[in-house]
């Protein structure tokens, strides 16, 4: 049972040099992995190719074993840096939700989400109040796996700690595994069980 | 910003804001324009055929256009021609506007062969002259009301087609799209909650900017004969019949419904424009 990266290539085009080159990645349900390098080392392109945003030009993707489905709910669900790129501008954020399946009120109350929140356009919320309605689909969405590219970099430390908590909790309640990717050592220290360095471990 | 800062704002621009006053004007200019579409098509054909006793009358306070060399009131032909004109206007335009749409969601969405070929047929299409090729698709479907219907909409989806493609394409980047299919969603899902919501006002718009140009293209096309039939009170076949009867000293004719015409024009410009201010969203806000 883990989410698996095998032997993975990716370019955007064929001219161009290799972004990442035969690598490979393993995380197991109830882990939490820390991915940091710096910038430019492929840590987004890794991440959409775990999540099916992008194909691999060599090796491929497994979860749980199988390839990723090509249609339908995705069991890798990837969580974006900027929350407010994720959300479609003209919805009220109840139907951005709703977009994922029914409501889950313990997951709502557990993110601080506030009901009036629901009736609001994404414009009328902040940063910080708007990632967590980003985690709170994804998590609705029954995914297995969660990959969180940098979701926390431009929240305050204390919206930061509310987010991961909950997140943590969530996760281990239906055993999830978890990717974190972050440029924070001390973050990834607190929260993960395992961390890789894409300069050193690959 | 505390109420009482907002109050005194809206106090020193009179109580309204921008948006309300283009609101306000956006409303007045279409009551304005439906006010004369609804006059105009309730005029009878009785009102509009005249006596040989009342030609070629000038403008008088009985005959505000003056009469023509048949002893019709020009003023309530005009009426009834504006309103031929603006029937003609809104089907075209809002034909054209549908095939734009269609095709700017194709080219956007389909292969890279069906986007090219789109492209070829597009740049085809925008490099005949409009007049020639509307008089060569009204001339080959029987003129009349049908053929220039065909002619109009078969020439003015070019650009908003475009329009359309391009913004399809910078949508589909978005990654709320991209989160939507791994989501589960299809892509017609995606396509009537996420896209066509964002198209819909560059839709309106659009539709809105094409009507002066389809009423321009009837008038002129019907003016030259190759449109609408001489017996309906269209404002291209007033200023055709009005040229014969220049050189003998009537202005009336061919000068007082050429003037509404191109306030009708104007005014639909406006209505446009501010339908744009108020729902483009780089505009919308300011």
């Amino acid at each position: 049972m883990a989410l698996e990266a095998r032997g993975v290539s990716f370019r955007y085009d064929k001219k161009q040099d290799w972004i990442l080159k035969d690598r490979s990645l393993k995380v197991e349900r109830g882990e939490v992995l820390a991915l940091f390098a710096p910038s430019g080392y492929g840590k987004t392109t890794l991440a959409m190719l775990l999540a099916g945003y992008l194909r691999p030009a060599e090796g491929e993707i497994l979860v749980d074993g199988e390839r990723l489905p090509k249609k339908g709910v995705c069991p890798v669900q990837l969580i974006f840096q900027h929350p407010e790129e994720a959300i479609n501008p003209r919805w009220k954020l109840r139907r951005v939700l709703e977009e994922s399946g029914t409501l889950q009120e313990d997951v709502l109350k557990a993110f601080g989400i506030e009901s009036a929140w629901l009736e609001r356009y994404p414009r009328e919320l902040s940063g910080g109040e708007l990632q967590r309605f980003c985690v709170a689909r994804a998590l609705q969405s029954g995914a297995k796996y969660l990959i969180c590219d940098e979701i926390s970099t431009m929240l305050d430390v204390i919206t930061q700690a509310q987010i991961w908590n909950v997140m943590l909790a969530e996760a281990k309640k239906k055993n999830m595994g978890l990717i974190a990717i972050t440029h924070n050592h001390h973050l990834a220290q607190r929260l993960a069980t395992r961390t890789v360095d894409l300069r050193r471990d690959f | 910003m505390s109420k009482r800062m907002i109050k005194e704002r809206n106090l020193a621009h009179g109580g309204w804001n921008h948006r309300k006053k283009l609101l306000i004007l956006t409303c007045a200019t279409a009551f304005l324009f439906l006010v004369i579409y609804v006059i105009g098509s309730l005029i009878s054909d009785g009102a509009v055929t005249g006596s040989f006793l009342n030609a070629k009358l000038p403008p008088s306070t009985s005959h505000p256009y003056g009469t023509d060399a048949l002893g019709r009131d020009l003023f309530l032909r005009t009426l009834k021609g504006l309103s031929v004109s603006i029937t003609v206007g809104i089907l075209a335009s809002l034909i054209s506007a549908v095939i734009a749409v269609l095709v700017g969601i194709a080219a956007a969405t389909g292969s890279k062969r069906l986007d090219a070929f789109i492209g070829w047929v597009i740049d085809l299409v925008m490099g005949v002259p409009h007049t020639v090729l509307i008089i060569l698709i009204s001339f080959a479907l029987g003129r009349g009301m049908k053929g220039m219907l065909a002619g109009i909409a078969a020439t003015h989806w070019c650009s908003l087609a475009r329009l359309i493609r391009a913004e399809v394409l910078q949508l589909r980047s978005r990654p709320y799209v991209a989160v939507s299919r791994k989501l589960g969603k299809s892509g017609s899902w995606i396509l009537i909650h996420h896209l066509l919501p964002h198209l819909f006002p560059q839709f309106l718009v659009g539709l809105i900017l094409m009507f002066p140009h389809a009423i321009l293209h009837e008038a002129s096309i019907s003016f030259l004969g190759f449109g609408l039939p001489p017996e309906q009170p269209a404002i291209g076949i007033i200023l055709s019949e009005s040229m014969r009867y220049l050189s003998t000293g009537m202005w009336w004719p061919a000068v007082l419904p050429g003037m509404t015409l191109v306030l009708i024009v104007l005014l639909i410009d406006k209505l446009g424009e501010c339908a744009r201010k108020l729902l483009d969203p780089y505009t919308a806000q300011a």
